[in-house]
């Protein structure tokens, strides 16, 4: 190996870390007396540039390569998933353009940027130390991003939580990794799971494993360790909330699957489960009920959107671990098809609520009262997310539904298995639609409270960005095929 | 994309296009032949999953197509007096018309389901801002419960695709598949309740009162003369299609109860004598057409449980039926009687003597309640008959009781009729708070209604007087390959 071929490999990763020294250097030197709104826009657009050109790379330039035995892969599916990343940051960037709660522009759109980086790296490594240092080089960042607006006491409440839960789950999962490597004495996934395979049942293995699962089970906010994202998502600056809700759960489901898939799937069966499942996936089994049950019950009761959109998360986590358990070509196609889509819509619905937000004051229900007179484009953008994330056909939430579904009962054929998986994840998924419908009812039914008559002002920038995912959700749940047909290809390729 | 101040532009707009399907379904009707199964298009859509545009039609489906047509051209004229968010409200009937066609046109499971979901959220919309009492409660319950059957129905087509390989969603391809006996026992229930909510099965019925009262006229004249039908329709379709062994007996019984066969034809009957008793206790007006919707499509669902030629064409003729019929019904009460007097209390409407202040209302709501009784001479005789001979050779004390409920469906009509209408009482001010009504100038009845109105009992009165335009077209329909599991199934008794 040399530097010539680290670097080529690498690019994408050091285009964007490169956009972010620039956006800083930027807002330190150059525009130091610029008006913050124009200087928000020149910094948004070198982020943007600096993301484009690293997709454009990928686009032009397919690579499989693996340096250093695992620690850095790059092959088809990981530059699917980190094209979607950069593709979420960039609309992060364009959506939180307009928001003005912070002077520290610049530092602001680094963080994300760097972020962006940290998520490239956790997706493409194979190898559990480099695992875990990417994972808090995102953390580190998503933390000082929730905390960003130093004007509220929400925001720091939402950081000191989202740091204290993830610093614990830090902990969990690296605890489980030592023990893995004191089994394996290889911090290679491939070796680790030779060395779980002919450890058994070994109760050390078993720790292993339930602590790093516990230590991913907190990044994706599965129940019960979801504690933190209610807070997050409701009190972090908007944009960067979006960024957690979309950009981190794509980096993070993915490296639980490959850590899973890679790494424990090759564990005997355990007898004395029931059902006849190994250790992990009894766990994630449990993990995704729990998700389920307590995300779409507890949404019900939210006022906020911000928090129901929290607690739709979570229940969202509870589907997309179904993704997790089941192994197999099929399997992951459909948990990374439904990690974008998901991830998209969110980030759309988080758009539409910045909006609002900005213009009422507030992401309470009643804020969004009589949005459909107000602003008809923005009622129609928040209807198409709304639906999706509550799997309604024809957009991409349902076929995501319906893929992941069918993938999971296919993985544990022929005994389905996983059917009372599936018919729960339907039947909460139709409890779902209650609470989602509350958000529609209240733009499209209510009329708008008389005493808060706002003149109703939506930027053209943000309203095309949102228009545009609109529409690629609707055009993603018609016309699935497409994505599908890639993501099937290049997972049997990376016998995933 | 229509200007928002010509809500003229906009009804005339959705009249063109609700006229333009009812022309595509007739003009399918005449070319079609008796027995075949039509391929409208086909074209692969998710190739990875083997799943298809495919829309084909047969017998039944033009059946149903014809009767959406109808009632989706008839509601637009019975809904020319909407006046807030004309266009909102005409976007979404539309979209809710297009779903149902849809649903009726679909010969792959999986886009079937497609176009079942997408008629849901309209409905939502459609009573929560245009609808009447309670009408957000009315809304969410419908959907909630439209969207409960739908989850079922997922979870028995997922299972049923992966099963079969995850090869093809076609309804012809999943028909031909041999799915275990021990799968098809749970399956079929599971999906035949699923769509059976939407079909008002009994004691799944209880959204359609409260949906049907809290809906504007022409939402109520869809969801009980069309949406209802989608129920039953996805029970014939998809349930009975691909898992007929779920009918097969048990092996052991429970209070009598052999088989699926046996709890449905009941939970059916229940409907039936349940929904007209109801019916004869209400006070509201819309409450009485609602419950006897209810107990209407209780006909359709014991016609389908007969498994037999008759009840099976007579249950497919009832659709159609009781879809023309309570579409009129609801149009009298909500349209023509309702938006006029503001109130829909029987009590109220007593002391006006409505048969000459609304004479053309009187009349249409006699012609209507007549076939609603299922006097000869309407289509609502010829289908309650046949599924009544059906059920008499499959189940002869359930269609005993069914006669019962005929019986009071005759009286609750006619209870509703002399009270709403013909009514010499005066009003006496100690019962009746409001009858300072009586006196009021209520508007005529305007032209677009009386259109209306016409269509729907002139078809009503067709089909009475000629059932065999439509018999033709059903009956061989039963014969195609598609019924061939349920042919096999039930054996010697499909005569």
């Amino acid at each position: 190996m040399n530097y010539v071929e680290l670097l080529s490999a690498a690019a994408p990763e050091t285009m964007v870390v490169l956009a972010a020294f620039a956006v800083l250097a930027v807002g330190l030197f150059a525009m130091r007396d610029v008006e913050p709104a124009i200087r928000r826009l020149i910094e948004v657009m070198i982020g943007c540039v600096g993301c484009t050109a690293a997709i454009g790379w990928m686009v032009a330039l397919p690579q499989h390569t693996d340096l250093l035995g695992g620690i850095f892969v790059v092959d088809s599916v990981i530059q699917v998933v980190k094209i979607a990343l950069l593709t979420l940051t960039i609309l992060a960037l364009l959506i939180s353009q307009d928001s003005d709660f912070t002077k520290h522009v610049g530092e602001y759109f680094a963080l994300i940027l760097m972020a962006a980086a940290g998520m490239m790296f956790l997706v493409s490594s194979e190898d559990i130390l480099f695992i875990f240092v990417s994972l808090e080089l995102t953390s580190l960042c998503l933390y000082v991003l929730a905390a960003f607006n130093k004007g509220q006491e929400q925001s720091a409440e939402a950081a000191i939580k989202y740091f204290l839960f993830g610093g614990m789950s830090a902990a969990f999962t690296l605890f489980g990794l030592s023990l893995l490597y004191g089994l394996a004495h290889s911090t290679n996934l491939a070796e680790i799971a030779v060395a779980v395979r002919s450890a058994g049942l070994d109760p050390l293995v078993v720790l292993g494993i339930v602590m790093t699962l516990v230590g991913f089970g907190f990044k994706v906010a599965a129940a019960p360790f979801h504690l933190w994202a209610p807070d997050v998502y409701q009190g972090a600056p908007l944009p960067s909330a979006a960024f957690i809700a979309s950009g981190s759960k794509v980096a993070g489901f993915f490296i639980t699957a490959r850590v899973v898939s890679t790494g424990f799937a090759g564990q005997l069966p355990n007898q004395a489960l029931p059902a006849g499942w190994p250790v992990w996936a009894s766990l994630l089994a449990i993990l995704a009920a729990v998700s389920m049950v307590l995300g779409n019950f507890a949404a019900i009761v939210q006022t906020r959107v911000r928090r129901l959109l929290a607690y739709s998360a979570i229940a969202h986590a509870g589907y997309m671990l179904l993704g997790v358990i089941a192994q197999g070509t099929p399997a992951t196609a459909s948990l990374v098809y439904y990690v974008i889509t998901y991830a998209l819509t969110t980030l759309g619905a988080f758009g539409v609520v910045a909006i609002v937000q900005q213009q009422t004051g507030d992401d309470r229900l009643t804020d969004f009262a009589g949005l459909a007179r107000r602003s008809p484009g923005l009622a129609v953008c928040m209807m198409v997310f709304i639906l999706s994330l509550a799997g309604i056909p024809p957009l991409a939430g349902f076929f995501g539904k319906f893929y992941i579904f069918s993938a999971v009962l296919q993985g544990s054929a022929p005994g389905m298995k996983a059917l009372w998986l599936v018919a729960m994840a339907v039947a909460l998924s139709a409890v779902s639609l209650y609470y989602y419908l509350q958000v529609l009812k209240q733009i499209f039914v209510v009329p708008a409270s008389a005493e808060k008559e706002i003149h109703f002002r939506t930027p053209l920038l943000q309203q095309v960005v949102l228009a545009v995912v609109a529409l690629t959700v609707i055009v993603l749940g018609c016309a699935p095929e497409w994505l599908i047909h890639r993501l099937t290809g290049v997972t049997a390729v990376a016998g995933l | 994309m229509l200007p928002k101040d010509e809500p003229r532009l906009v009804r005339g707009f959705a009249l063109v296009t609700a006229l333009a399907g009812l022309a595509c379904a007739f003009c399918g009707t005449l070319r079609f032949h008796p027995g075949a199964i039509a391929t409208v298009a086909r074209t692969r859509w998710i190739p990875s999953l083997g799943i298809e545009y495919y829309l084909a039609v047969d017998g039944i489906s033009l059946t149903l197509l014809l009767l959406t047509g109808l009632a989706a051209v008839a509601g637009i004229l019975f809904s020319w007096n909407i006046e807030t968010r004309t266009n909102e409200f005409f976007a979404f009937y539309l979209s809710l018309i297009g779903g149902v066609y849809g649903v009726f046109l679909s010969f792959d499971v999986f886009l079937l389901f497609v176009f079942y979901e997408i008629a849901i959220i309209p409905k939502y919309f459609i009573i929560a801002i245009w609808g009447s009492t309670r009408r957000e409660y009315g809304a969410m319950k419908l959907a909630l419960y439209s969207f409960a059957g739908s989850a079922m129905v997922l979870v028995g087509l997922i299972a049923a695709f992966v099963l079969s390989g995850a090869k093809s969603m076609s309804l012809l391809e999943l028909a031909k598949f041999p799915f275990p006996h021990s799968f098809q026992l749970w399956a079929f229930p599971l999906v035949f309740v699923g769509f059976g909510i939407l079909a008002g099965l009994w004691p799944f019925h209880t959204w359609a009162p409260t949906g049907h009262v809290a809906a504007p006229t022409a939402a109520s004249m869809l969801l009980a003369g069309v949406v209802m039908k989608l129920g039953a329709y996805g029970c014939l379709r998809v349930a009975m299609t691909l898992f007929p062994q779920g009918l097969d007996p048990w092996g052991w019984t429970v209070l009598g109860l052999g088989s699926w066969r046996d709890v449905l034809s009941l939970l059916a009957v229940i409907g039936i004598v349940y929904g007209a008793t109801v019916a004869l206790v209400q006070r509201d007006f819309k409450f009485v057409i609602g419950y006897s919707s209810v107990s209407h499509m209780g006909f359709v669902l014991l016609g389908l449980m007969t498994l037999n030629p008759f009840g099976l064409m007579g249950s497919v003729l009832q659709m159609f039926s009781h879809g023309v019929i309570a579409g009129l019904l609801f149009a009298v009460v909500g349209r023509m009687v309702y938006d006029r007097t503001h109130t829909r209390e029987l009590a109220q409407l007593e002391g006006m003597s409505l048969n000459t202040a609304l004479p053309f209302a009187a009349a249409t709501f006699t012609l209507a309640s007549i076939a609603s009784m299922g006097l000869p001479g309407f289509s609502g005789f010829v289908a309650e008959l046949q599924v009544l001979v059906g059920a008499w050779h499959a189940y002869p004390a359930l269609s005993i009781l069914t006669g019962v409920g005929v019986l009071i469906g005759i009286a609750y009509s006619l209870r509703a009729l002399l009270k709403a209408f013909f009514s010499d009482q005066p009003a006496s001010d100690q019962t009746v708070p409001n009858s300072g009504l009586q006196h009021l100038e209520l508007s005529p009845i305007s032209t677009p209604e009386r259109i209306g109105a016409t269509i729907l009992v002139l078809a009503s009165l067709l089909i009475g007087l000629y059932p065999r335009l439509l018999l033709d077209l059903i009956g061989p329909s039963f014969g195609s390959p598609l019924f061939d599991g349920l042919r096999k199934c039930v054996g010697s008794s499909w005569s």
